[in-house]
């Protein structure tokens, strides 16, 4: 468990930005993550008190704030109306209800886990994140930056006709996944989103969805993937295979 | 810091640590049914009702609950009783161990879903570990609650 010297729930992006900029201090989420470590933190930032717990619906897109919980995003009847039922299929095999009630969309993003779920899901759909600092820059930036002392407060998903599918795999049901994979296509483009590989997801673009499968499960499969105590990168790469056949066929039939 | 926190419809307005987490505010304050597990996020025997929705206390800081309200098992007795009947009956709580994070899972499921299906009971209990049922007794439990909840709504 960690310790904390001072809490401040902040009243403003720009506080939170500030106290953030100390290297003693950080950004609560949901907290699951962070009780596991034992680092000393100087200051501790809640956003909680900013707002930041909702999802919004504008003409072109849908604003997710940071304090957003996984639950909340698998639960939203919006949401599944336009994205169908990915937002479920991202989270639901996250531990359990009690846990997706905790666990923040900022803190999962922030972090941006090699095993993300989340991560996985959202790059293959059209997104752009908010920063307290850096402003709005699209999510496959973000997901590529190395940490720094910015504030994630809000993801935008933006509505477009791209249709899109998840899969995972977990050895246990509950357990962090071995593999993820999303697929999603506009205007017959395909996208496909591999993560869990188990370094941070990685996105390959440029093939179309007609192409013949065999390719399509060759182009993943040649992206790089390592070995950790769930699976060797022999068995990732044929699951690579498996999923990404699973994921087109579906995103075939949607289309 | 000073927070108020509702547990179980009693009002505590207290000076906390930040780094506390609410599992151990509540047995401060004589909830014994909240019980640490795995410390992992991973067990769901800490779980209580944090305004209504299920949580894992041990994950969640007690500044948190600051103006929030929380129910333990202590605060919801009369269901919990009724339920643990069906699970005595199917054989369901063997060690009992598990048994206080497991009815708050339970008890919050019937509240948030309207005649849940096999898969959804599954899914929704997911974080909820027991070594020792094997989990079919408390499904058969659960089946039967449900049967007779809606036997009594009728």
């Amino acid at each position: 468990m960690f310790t904390v010297q001072q809490y401040v729930k902040v009243s403003s992006l720009e506080e939170a930005y500030t106290l953030n900029q100390k290297k003693s201090s950080a950004v609560l989420g949901g907290g699951c993550w962070m009780k596991m470590g034992k680092r000393r933190i100087g200051t501790l930032i809640d956003l909680s008190g900013l707002g930041l717990d909702t999802i919004e619906e504008t003409e072109d897109s849908f604003i997710l704030g940071a304090m957003v919980t996984l639950r909340q995003m698998e639960t939203d009847a919006r949401l599944k109306t336009t994205f169908g039922s990915g937002f479920a299929d991202m989270v639901r095999h996250i531990v359990g209800v009690q846990f997706r009630n905790c666990a923040t969309l900022g803190g999962s993003l922030y972090s941006r886990f090699g095993f993300s779920d989340i991560l996985t899901w959202l790059l293959a759909l059209d997104c752009d994140v908010e920063l307290a600092g850096a402003g709005i820059i699209p999510l496959a930036q973000y997901a590529a930056t190395p940490y720094d002392r910015d504030v994630l407060a809000r993801v935008i998903v933006h509505k477009t006709s791209r249709k899109a599918v998840y899969e995972s795999f977990r050895n246990t049901e509950t357990d962090i996944p071995v593999l993820t994979c999303a697929a999603s296509s506009l205007n017959g483009d395909l996208r496909l989103v591999i993560g869990g590989r188990p370094m941070r997801a990685l996105t390959v673009d440029g093939l179309a969805l007609t192409k013949s499968m065999e390719t399509i499960v060759e182009k993943a499969q040649s992206l790089p993937f390592g070995s950790n105590m769930r699976a060797s990168a022999q068995y990732r790469r044929h699951l690579a295979g498996v999923l990404v056949k699973r994921a087109v066929l579906r995103l075939r039939e949607v289309e | 810091m000073q927070i108020t926190v509702t547990i179980n419809g009693k009002k505590y307005t207290e000076d906390v640590a930040p780094d506390l987490v609410l599992l151990d505010f509540l047995r401060a304050h004589g909830c014994y049914s909240v019980k640490r597990g795995c410390e992992t996020s991973n067990c769901g025997l800490c779980t209580v009702h944090l305004n209504g929705k299920p949580v894992l206390s041990c994950s969640v800081l007690a500044v948190r609950a600051d103006g929030k309200s929380v129910t333990t098992l202590e605060g919801l007795q009369k269901e919990a009783e009724e339920f643990g009947g069906f699970l005595a009956d199917e054989g369901g709580e063997q060690c009992g161990f598990c048994s206080p994070g497991f009815i708050m899972n339970v008890l919050a499921m019937v509240r948030e879903l309207e005649n849940p299906s096999e898969q959804e009971i599954q899914e929704y209990l997911a974080g909820n570990l027991c070594r020792c049922t094997g989990y079919q007794s408390q499904l058969r439990a659960i089946q039967k609650y449900l049967a007779w909840k809606q036997e009594g709504t009728k």
